[in-house]
């Protein structure tokens, strides 16, 4: 196992979400230790995605408490969580169409050089940033429409990378990617957690779970159901927590007495 | 199996090197351009056809247009003629680049020419009925179209009106305030040696002016340009061959020296025109080189993603409004210039038309997020050609009316598909 912190970076205590007549969240508890990668899985509409908008700060929580680094604090805007040291990379990617690549990387937080932009720092920290993550791109200078899906997730996951951010969160980052893609963004998991950070990966795919996660916490109908780790439950135990096919107590039992049994 | 797929990213950890190494060799779908001038050329030649035509359609419009006007009245290109064309043009297009703020959001304002009248009237009736100084009742008037068009904005980003809603019901509102404040008589006169009066009067008659602004265009032009170069080749990144800085520095010269000759040759160079060019530069560089600019630009591409970027929409969105009504006033002040007069008419008929066809015709999206505040200049420039142009053949304004308006679809036309080819090219 990797060793992390006693206390958390990041912990959700009784986060609840509405959206109308929705109950998108209830009670939801997390933790996420630095240098640990927690996979979140569910099925469709679990609430996976509503949960990393309420950390991100997209959606307040209605309820509940978010602690970071032990102490509670309020997230209730996108800056919120940028000055907590939270990068977000979203399902719906969330990228200026018309924007160049190098606009978008740095949205939000240009580079200036006395109050004017600075494009030639900002081109190359960018040019820099996507070399060292192996991203291949035609230019960073065009626009985002004309890049392909694969093309604008890697540009959606250099964002994130940009300003060293404690905690990384990834929703579905591999979803629209090619074979080798998906090895880098993986790769790129992999040492974020070896620098320290704090990961949380959404994924509908077990294989990359099971790769890179530490800890994988299922969400079900908008709740917690069940924490395992990874090393110590098989993929099928995972699945019917998804699933809910299974009794969840036991299946935590199992998982528990399991992990015990190998130490 | 799921050994198997545990194995496959280890085994990809080693990969880095290698794929590093691949970034390296030049990938085969990369558009790497060539250098010097023929890449210049060959870049030209596909933007054209991804659809990205740039300022390139306006310009062969404007050429066809004077060749047209030229070969049916030889007073057409006279310095005389053409001096009054870019006068006139000025109140149309300080108008026209607040509403280029208001279409890179992706919204419209539809109460611009209103606001424009009451700001010469705010200035009419303080400064000759009330005796007030002429300079105060002017920055009362600018700040009146900045707040006027920011309690625009808060009905549209607080409140979730729709911009067209809230302008539209702008339009007549201030039609009628404006009216109001005009009072029984309807018309006042304004002091032709005034502030106001002043700037579309004035003109630097010393040959020097227009030279010296050309000059310090082309310098400015070139040395931005030069230095700008120079940092990028220090750190390492793709440059533009100096050939291409010779060449558009080069053209930049032609035409601002020509348009200096002409004024020269008349009475030299016009204040409206000096003004407008300031504006025209300062607007550029707001929109351009400032993180407020990217910001207006962001919310024109996506407004979720400038929200999850931290951009506070409410507050851009209010100030672009702002910026909108300020310069509807400022270009209320520059047509109550030219008419010498704060009247009932002022800021209605085809003037609110112009403003955004001007806009549009230049080359701004009106699907948003894409446009510059120089689009203005070459739309206002098209639009008074033709206005005047047909005034010099004596043709009435209704066949203008159905010109302009012919133009216009063309634009919107060139537009639409211009999306369309960007899509399919994949740069919507
Ligand atoms: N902005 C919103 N307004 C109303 N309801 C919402 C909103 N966002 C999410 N929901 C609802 O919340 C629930 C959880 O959605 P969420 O997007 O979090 O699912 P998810 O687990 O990410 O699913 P997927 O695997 O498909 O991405 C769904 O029932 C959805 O309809
Ligand atoms: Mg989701």
């Amino acid at each position: 196992m990797v060793h992390v912190s006693a206390t958390p970076v990041l912990a959700l205590r009784g986060v609840s979400k509405r959206f109308g007549a929705v109950q998108a969240l209830t009670d939801v508890e997390l933790e996420v230790h630095a240098g640990e990668v927690v996979a979140l899985v569910g099925d469709n509409g679990a609430g996976k995605s509503t949960l990393v908008k309420t950390i991100a700060g997209v959606h307040p929580i209605d309820e509940g408490v978010i602690e970071w680094d032990g102490k509670a604090v309020a997230v209730n805007k996108p800056h919120d969580a940028q000055n907590l040291g939270i990068a977000t990379v979203y399902q719906d990617l969330a990228l200026c169409d018309n924007i160049d690549v190098v606009g978008n990387l740095f949205l939000g937080r240009e580079l200036k050089r006395r109050g004017v932009l600075d494009e030639v720092e900002m081109e190359r920290r960018s040019r820099e940033l996507l070399e060292t993550l192996s991203i291949r791109i035609p230019s960073v200078r065009i626009p985002i429409a004309s890049l392909s899906g694969g093309q604008r997730q890697v540009v959606a996951i250099a964002r994130s990378m940009l300003g060293e951010p404690k905690l990384v969160i990834l929703d579905e980052p591999t979803a629209a990617l090619g074979v080798e893609q998906t090895a880098q963004v993986l790769d790129l998991v992999e040492r974020l957690r070896e620098r320290g950070h704090a990961v949380i990966l959404i994924s509908h795919n077990m294989a990359d779970v099971k790769a890179v996660a530490d800890k994988v916490a299922v969400l079900r109908l908008g709740r917690n159901n069940g924490v395992f780790e990874v090393k110590t439950t098989s993929q099928e135990e995972i699945i019917s927590a998804i699933t809910g096919a299974t009794d969840n107590a036991v299946t935590r039992r199992a998982a528990r007495s399991n992990a015990e049994a190998q130490k | 199996m799921s050994i198997e797929k545990t194995d496959k990213p280890h085994a990809a950890v080693d990969a880095p090197a290698a794929a590093g190494d691949a970034s390296v060799a030049i990938d085969p779908r990369l558009l790497v351009r060539e250098q010097g001038f023929a890449g210049y050329i060959s870049e030209f030649k596909r933007k054209m056809r991804a659809g990205d035509l740039g300022a390139t359609p306006v310009v062969i419009g404007l050429i066809v247009i004077c060749a047209i006007f030229q070969s049916l009245n030889s007073a057409f290109l006279g310095a005389e003629n053409l001096n009054n064309i870019f006068v006139a043009m000025v109140a149309t297009g300080m108008m026209s680049v607040g509403i280029i703020f208001v279409l890179l959001l992706g919204e419209i304002d539809l109460s611009v020419g209103s606001v424009s009248g009451v700001s010469a009237a705010i200035t009419a009736v303080m400064s000759v009925t009330h005796g007030v100084n002429e300079w105060v009742a002017v920055l009362a008037a600018l700040a009146a179209g900045a707040v006027i068009g920011a309690l625009h904005g808060f009905f549209f980003a607080r409140i979730g009106a729709p911009a067209f809603a809230v302008t539209l019901a702008g339009l007549l509102f201030w039609n009628g305030f404006m009216l109001q404040i005009l009072g029984s008589n309807g018309t006042i006169n304004i002091d032709s040696d005034g502030v106001v009066g002043k700037l579309t009067t004035y003109y630097f008659s010393d040959v020097a002016a227009a030279y010296g602004l050309a000059l310090v265009a082309v310098a400015a032009y070139f040395l931005t340009a030069f230095l700008g170069n120079r940092r990028r080749e220090a750190a390492g990144i793709p440059s533009r061959p100096m050939s291409e800085l010779v060449l558009r520095t080069a053209l930049l010269a032609v035409a601002a020296f020509g348009v200096a000759i002409m004024f020269n040759q008349y009475k030299g160079l016009p204040l409206a025109v000096l003004l407008f060019a300031i504006v025209l530069v300062g607007s550029d560089f707001v929109l351009r080189r400032t993180s407020y600019g990217r910001k207006i630009f962001a919310l024109g591409g996506s407004v979720e993603a400038s929200r999850r970027a931290g951009i506070n929409v409410t507050a851009v969105r209010v100030s672009v409004f702002a910026v909108a009504g300020l310069f509807a006033a400022v270009g209320g002040l520059f047509w109550a210039s030219k008419i010498a007069a704060a009247n009932q008419s002022a800021g209605s008929g085809d003037l609110l038309m112009n403003v955004i066809a001007a806009a549009v015709i230049g080359g701004t999206s009106l699907f948003g997020g894409r446009g510059r505040t120089w689009n203005a200049l070459l739309g206002v420039l098209v639009i008074t050609s033709i206005q005047y142009g047909l005034a010099l053949q004596g043709i009435a304004t209704p066949i203008q009316y159905m010109i302009t308006g012919g133009v216009l679809l063309a634009t919107v036309v060139i537009d639409s598909v211009t999306r369309k080819t960007q899509k399919s090219a994949g740069r919507a």
